[in-house]
């Protein structure tokens, strides 16, 4: 498995995840549930390891070393953020515990902005997290939702999506990429149709920034999210882009601790950002470590990340579609590395369950993405979703089993 | 026979096979041997939840024992919705209330026991024994 076509050296990198030696039910494990939740590196855990051994302590306003340390390393890690996604100012990352709360905390500061008659525009395959808060929005302030449908290939249908913009369009919602078909929307299209009719527009950056870089000034987004643990971080830990212009207009969204300026009985005024929209001990252990992993996915490089994960999306999918009777649903030319199938006449729960037990971890089910399966009128799907650290030799393994499993099936 | 004598004969046929491939292999036979529902019970209320595949339970009651018939859109699910009816079905309704349920532990079939686990194995017991306490009250 040495050396990939596209230069990454996939048995050195397999080394830096301790759990990729694990062996489920007495076989070598291949994880391809990516998708769901990356692993961690070895980088990472240090990261983490090093905080609770060295400087564990609560930040900001402490006067003792440790306190200082926690509290730069924490702010160092919103700097990496700031980098990374090239936001303009540190102050707009706030952290939060993950994309869904990062998507609440913007569904409840669009509270005061919008009235009867607004709508808000939401795309057809969208992760519950991305559907719900904006049903409930729609509830509190009785604007209503309208649906970006898509097509058969897992594309949104964007001749439809102009007609239905118009002067009410409030907010325009949208994955950057979709979790159960791996579609990578067009975004910079999104958004400057959106900004025309005075609209905001929250991209769901989720599963997108584990195999490329998003560039917030360039796409002019007012809004993007994404989880830690979906890049090589750690779970409780997220993050929201959000323009400072935004943010400020904004209520905060948890009252507490960190997010005021002066409390009194009489009044409490706000502190600035990013702090407004932190209230409480926030997950200091966890920031640090976030910033930890995308320092090491830019060490690998995104660039040879995305080139190695398009050499495996297209050795798998060439693998799989010999299987016979495999569908696989989402046949967009731009996606990544995400395959979601069925075999005909078999439920994906069973093939799931089977492959389980002979090593391979996929997802079975609607994947959060119930209107995609009403759209496809089916139960759900496998979904196996690769990682930069996943091999051609892991994908001839669930080739395999997925034969055996249909053999047992049939 | 009893629900004991019935999991036991359920224990011995599964003590025959050494690996997790012939377990699956006769789950999957069980599964279609399963006694089905009659499709105008197939609806959303007799649907049990917490299942990632859909497994639909009917009970009825003959004389004072009931009996389940049962039907799932996935084959794994309806080998072990098939063996918990060959194990409760066609007994009293107390006894099916009074019945434990550890020899899922010993034919190994345990990880699907984890109330988290997708295939709701816990709520399918969960059901059988509902429909039991409800016919309970019934026959009281």
């Amino acid at each position: 498995m040495a050396e990939a076509k596209s230069g990454l050296n996939i048995t050195a990198i397999r080394d830096d995840f301790p759990i990729l030696k694990r062996e489920i039910h007495g076989r070598p494990l291949v994880y391809l549930d990516n998708a769901a939740t990356s692993q961690t590196p070895t980088q990472v855990i240090d990261v983490i390891v090093d905080y609770y051994s060295r400087y564990n302590a609560n930040i900001h306003r402490g006067v003792h070393t440790l306190s200082q340390e926690a509290t730069e390393a924490y702010e160092g890690a919103r700097i990496k953020l700031q980098e990374h996604f090239n936001a303009r100012k540190p102050y707009e990352i706030i952290f939060t515990s993950g994309t869904t709360h990062s998507i609440n905390l913007v569904a409840n500061g669009f509270v005061p902005f919008l009235e009867q008659g607004d709508e808000l525009l939401v795309s057809a395959m969208e992760h519950h997290s991305n559907i719900v808060p904006w049903q409930m929005l729609c509830e509190k302030t009785g604007a209503s939702l309208k649906v970006i449908p898509m097509n058969a290939d897992g594309e949104l249908v964007m001749e439809t999506f102009h007609s239905l913009l118009n002067e009410n369009t409030k907010l325009v919602f949208c994955n950057h990429v979709s979790n159960a078909l791996g579609t990578v929307n067009p975004i910079e299209e999104i958004i400057h149709a959106a900004h025309a009719v005075g609209a905001a527009v929250l991209i769901d950056g989720a599963q997108a920034a584990p195999h490329m870089v998003a560039d917030v000034q360039a796409l002019d987004v007012d809004f993007y999210t994404i989880s830690g643990h979906k890049v090589c971080g750690p779970t409780g830990i997220g993050m929201l882009y959000g323009k400072e212009e935004w943010l400020n207009k904004m209520p905060p969204y948890q009252g507490g601790g960190e997010m005021i300026s002066e409390v009194t009985f009489e009044k409490t005024t706000y502190a600035g950002l990013p702090h407004k929209f932190e209230a409480g001990t926030p997950n200091i252990c966890g920031g640090i470590a976030f910033g930890a992993a995308i320092d090491y996915l830019n060490g690998i490089g995104f660039d040879a990340i995305a080139a190695y994960e398009k050499e495996l999306l297209e050795y798998a999918t060439e693998r799989l579609l010999s299987i016979e009777g495999l569908k696989i649903y989402g046949t967009s030319k731009n996606k990544t590395s995400v395959i979601s199938f069925n075999v005909k006449g078999i439920h994906p729960y069973d093939i799931g369950t089977l492959l389980d037990k002979m090593g391979v971890a996929v997802r079975t089910g609607h994947h959060c993405a119930q209107p995609i399966m009403d759209f496809y009128q089916i139960p759900g799907t496998v979904r196996a979703s690769f990682s930069f650290y996943n091999s051609r030799e892991e994908v001839d393994i669930l080739v395999e089993c997925i034969q055996r499993a249909v053999q047992m099936l049939s | 026979m009893t629900i004991q004598e019935n999991q036991a004969e359920i224990v011995e046929e599964f003590s025959m096979f050494d690996d997790w491939m012939q377990r699956y292999e006769y789950m999957i036979e069980l599964g279609k041997s399963l006694p089905l529902i009659d499709e105008a019970y197939k609806t959303d209320d007799n649907i049990i939840k917490g299942c990632q595949s859909k497994v639909w339970v009917h009970a009825e009651l003959e004389g004072d024992k009931l009996v389940f018939t049962a039907d799932s859109d996935a084959i794994i699910t309806k080998g072990i919705i098939a063996i918990l009816i060959r194990a409760f079905s066609n007994q009293k309704p107390q006894d099916i209330i009074d019945a434990d349920t550890a020899f899922i532990d010993e034919i190994g079939l345990k990880e699907h026991l984890s109330p988290t686990r997708a295939n709701g194995l816990v709520s399918m017991i969960k059901q059988l024994k509902m429909y039991a306490i409800a016919y309970q009250t019934q026959l009281n």
